[in-house]
């Protein structure tokens, strides 16, 4: 379960509800907030999924014996790099 | 068996919110919304919670939530639980999820008032130690010494002047159910202490320090150390009351540097060499009394 | 149909009683106090099967019955004065979140300087938040107000919460006899509360968010028609009633003998029963009186007020508030609704019973007489000579 990428249109007086209430969902995604984009070392990392669990985001999911990153919600904070114990993430700038 | 990184839940449901890079306070709301599951309710008042994740259309919360009026967490949490189980529902967690300014400040009466009634509630304060929402002001629990745009650093005052207010023994004093503090820089404790806090019944606190890279001037890839030394340092201590008794989860045989937690920290830079002892004769003292009064785990 | 000796409190509890919300969430305030003491009574005795939360300040009292409304639990909520205005800041929370809590509010003034007796002062300062407004004239009308403010509230055209005014002391302490309807004709009259707009365990949602700029002013335009359409459904509500009860109300209004008067006087509350009492006797002196008693302050009933008043020559809007420096509240909108009509009739102010001062039969009987050739200045009754 997870919040999902709907677009949901505001445009006319009917989208909006009576009420304000609403299904979870959001439109945009979070990576204009980094400038740099998480890269992870298959051969170091050991599957521990410390990263995964100390992301504030949630960017990170477990993907086989290692990780994956979200890269549409992952924001650059660094807090994986810095929690990984085999140095396995490093960041490089994007394109 | 107690809940770990490897069978925690992959559901995530706080996602896609717009908390600052490095948010401590995003981390405890995250995790232990994974621990509640898909049937917790939860409700967030005014701060960086709801400020980040319910700006319609976009609303980032997986299950139900609700925001709340800043002084109302707490009652707002007792309506929803009565009326829950008015219409006879089961097998659900009423979960609040207030700031330390949203706890301690405005938010105490209606806490007090949920906790004598002892209403099925869990109620959690993730603390930056400030308004970190409006921009980084003072709150009741801002440490000693630190600069907020209200306490500001100039020739009149230096910082912050009183000490932080003690929440978690307030809530003791009131014979709660149970009570815990926790900091995101010891997860595998705050999730036990989440999954602990669900299994009982009457009212829960739980106090999850978590450092706000921005208003607490820290890189925010440190957000977890700086979250891990104010443990070490003393100037937090990780504990439970149960039963009418406190409980101390890690005991120190030896503090790391109260100095190099400070320095390294922004909003701490300007403190003198005797405000830095003031704070480490206050960490001195609350330890006085914890040796005193609380049991220590045995191993 | 039982009747029962009830003061207005404990008529509006049978009420609420009858009504049987899922959630009670009250802090004691006089005048309100006996109706919560009554609730408290009947949930404890197992008459009532409500959660009654003991909430420890008024804003917490709604706050909380905001959260079970939120989950689809039929909530109620009472108070008065300093806690009406304590907890004003849920009251917006409550209508602009479409909440259709009940709340009775035992009209009594506002401090300073403190005063516990009756006047209007609390709930006509607070017209403004989206709430609706109706005014009890006696016992009878607070148990049936109760019953029809649940199924107004809750209608789903309406969806707005609704505060029932009850006049603190004249009407919450005195004692009448009361017809209370039996549970089984109210079941049949008051459908159960159902709502899309809730916290759902099987579909969850997210509730009382935020709305910048893009989209605010739609959510409260639709507010807004929200209590304009109020109008349609208190009328047919009241069809519904009198099928059920056999008791007639009128709308939002209450035209005692304005048919052919020259002279009215345009009320709110218990004051209307002193004044129609007096528009007996005047008229039995062949003097063309009558009473305008506006039932409902939100919505407001201009078209109701216009043509009511078409034919008459005069009218003395007389209310228990004032707003300072200008001019009565009720009297501003009254004038609104005759502008809009294009009535030119001359319209006077009259404020009196402030701190629960006693209008007399004279005092009203002076207002028909000052009606002949009175002017726009506000005038406060009873006031101490120099």
């Amino acid at each position: 379960m997870k919040v999902e990428l709907l677009k949901r249109d505001i445009d006319k007086l009917s989208d909006i509800p009576f009420a304000p209430f609403a299904k979870p969902g959001h439109t945009t995604v979070n990576s204009g907030f980094r400038t740099e984009k998480p890269v992870c070392d298959r051969t170091k990392c050991n599957g521990c999924s410390l990263c995964y669990l100390y992301c504030p985001d949630g960017a990170i999911v477990k993907d086989g014996k290692g990780i994956k990153f979200d890269l549409g919600f992952c924001k650059g904070c660094r807090i994986c790099k810095k929690i990984c114990k085999k140095g396995a993430i490093s960041f490089e700038v994007e394109k | 068996m107690a809940v770990n990184v490897k069978t925690i839940s992959d559901d995530e449901l706080f996602f896609g919110h717009k908390a600052c890079q490095g948010c401590g306070g995003a981390l405890a709301v995250r995790i232990a919304l994974k621990i509640l599951g898909r049937r917790s309710v939860a409700v967030v008042p005014a701060g960086c919670m709801s400020a980040v994740g319910f700006n319609y259309p976009q609303l980032c919360f997986a299950n139900n939530a609700i925001i709340s009026t800043f002084a109302g967490t707490a009652s707002m949490m007792t309506g929803i639980e009565a009326g829950l189980r008015a219409l006879g529902k089961k097998d659900f967690q009423v979960v609040g999820i207030a700031g330390d300014g949203g706890t301690g400040d405005i938010g105490i009466q209606a806490l007090s008032g949920a906790i004598e009634r002892n209403d099925n509630v869990l109620y959690i304060c993730y603390d930056n130690e400030a308004y970190m929402n409006t921009g980084t002001q003072k709150s009741t629990l801002t440490p000693f010494g630190a600069r907020t745009t209200t306490t500001p650093v100039a020739t009149n005052a230096h910082g912050n002047r009183s000490y932080k207010k003690n929440m978690f023994e307030i809530v003791a004093a009131h014979g709660i159910a149970y009570a815990a503090t926790a900091s995101v820089g010891y997860l595998p404790d705050f999730m036990k202490k989440v999954e602990k806090a669900m299994s009982i019944q009457g009212t829960k606190y739980l106090h999850v320090i978590a450092p706000c890279p921005t208003g607490w001037g820290v890189k925010t890839e440190d957000c977890i150390e700086v979250a891990k030394e104010v443990v070490d340092c003393g100037l937090w201590y990780l504990a439970e009351f149960e039963n009418g008794e406190f409980t101390l989860n890690k005991d120190f045989k030896e503090f790391s540097s109260v100095e190099n937690y400070i320095k390294k920290q922004g909003r701490f830079k300007h403190l003198s060499d005797e405000e830095i002892d003031l704070i480490r004769k206050s960490r001195d003292d609350k330890w006085k009394f914890i040796n005193k009064y609380f049991n220590k785990v045995t191993k | 149909m039982a009747r029962k000796f009830l003061s207005g409190n404990e008529a509006f509890a049978y009420g609420v009683k009858k009504a049987r919300p899922h959630v009670i969430s009250a802090y004691p305030i006089t005048p309100q106090t006996t109706v919560v003491e009554a609730l408290a009574t009947f949930v404890t005795k197992g008459d009532l099967k409500s959660e009654f939360i003991h909430v420890e300040s008024e804003h917490s009292a709604l706050s909380a019955a905001i959260g079970a409304s939120a989950v689809g639990a039929r909530t109620f909520t009472a108070t008065s004065s300093q806690g009406l205005l304590y907890m004003a800041e849920c009251l917006t929370y409550a209508s602009g979140g479409r909440f259709p809590i009940v709340m009775m509010n035992a009209n009594r003034s506002v401090a300073l300087p403190w005063n516990i007796y009756g006047d209007q002062r609390d709930s006509l300062s607070l017209l403004d938040t989206g709430w609706i407004q109706a005014y009890a004239k006696d016992a009878q009308e607070a148990f049936d107000l109760a019953l029809m403010s649940f199924y107004i509230a809750e209608h789903k055209d309406v969806s707005t919460p609704f505060m029932a005014n009850l006049d603190g002391f004249t009407l919450t302490h005195t004692y009448e006899s009361v017809e209370i309807a039996d549970d089984k004709t109210v079941d049949e009259f008051l459908p159960a509360f159902k709502t899309e707009n809730k916290l759902d365990l099987d579909d969850p949602k997210n509730l009382g968010f935020s709305a910048g700029p893009d989209t605010n002013t739609e959510f409260k335009y639709l507010e807004h028609i929200g209590v304009q359409n109020t109008v349609k459904v208190i009328l047919e509500c009241e069809d519904r009633f009198y099928k059920h009860f056999n008791r007639r109300y009128t709308g939002l209004v209450e035209d005692y003998r304005c048919d052919d008067a020259d002279f009215v006087i345009v009320t709110l509350g218990t004051v209307a029963g002193l004044v129609q009492d007096v528009v007996d006797a005047l008229r039995a002196e062949g003097k063309k009186v009558g009473l305008l008693r506006l039932r409902y302050i939100r919505p407001f009933p201009n078209e109701e007020i216009a043509k009511a008043l078409k034919n008459v020559k005069a009218i003395g809007v007389l209310e228990k508030d004032i707003s300072f420096g200008n001019e009565g509240t009720v009297y501003t909108n009254v004038n609104s609704a005759l502008k809009k009509a294009n009535l030119t009739l001359r319209s006077s102010n009259y404020i009196a019973g402030l701190g629960g001062r006693d209008i007399s039969k004279d005092e009203i009987k002076d207002i028909f007489n000052d009606l002949k050739d009175s002017d726009s200045k506000v005038k406060f009754i009873g006031l101490k000579g120099e």
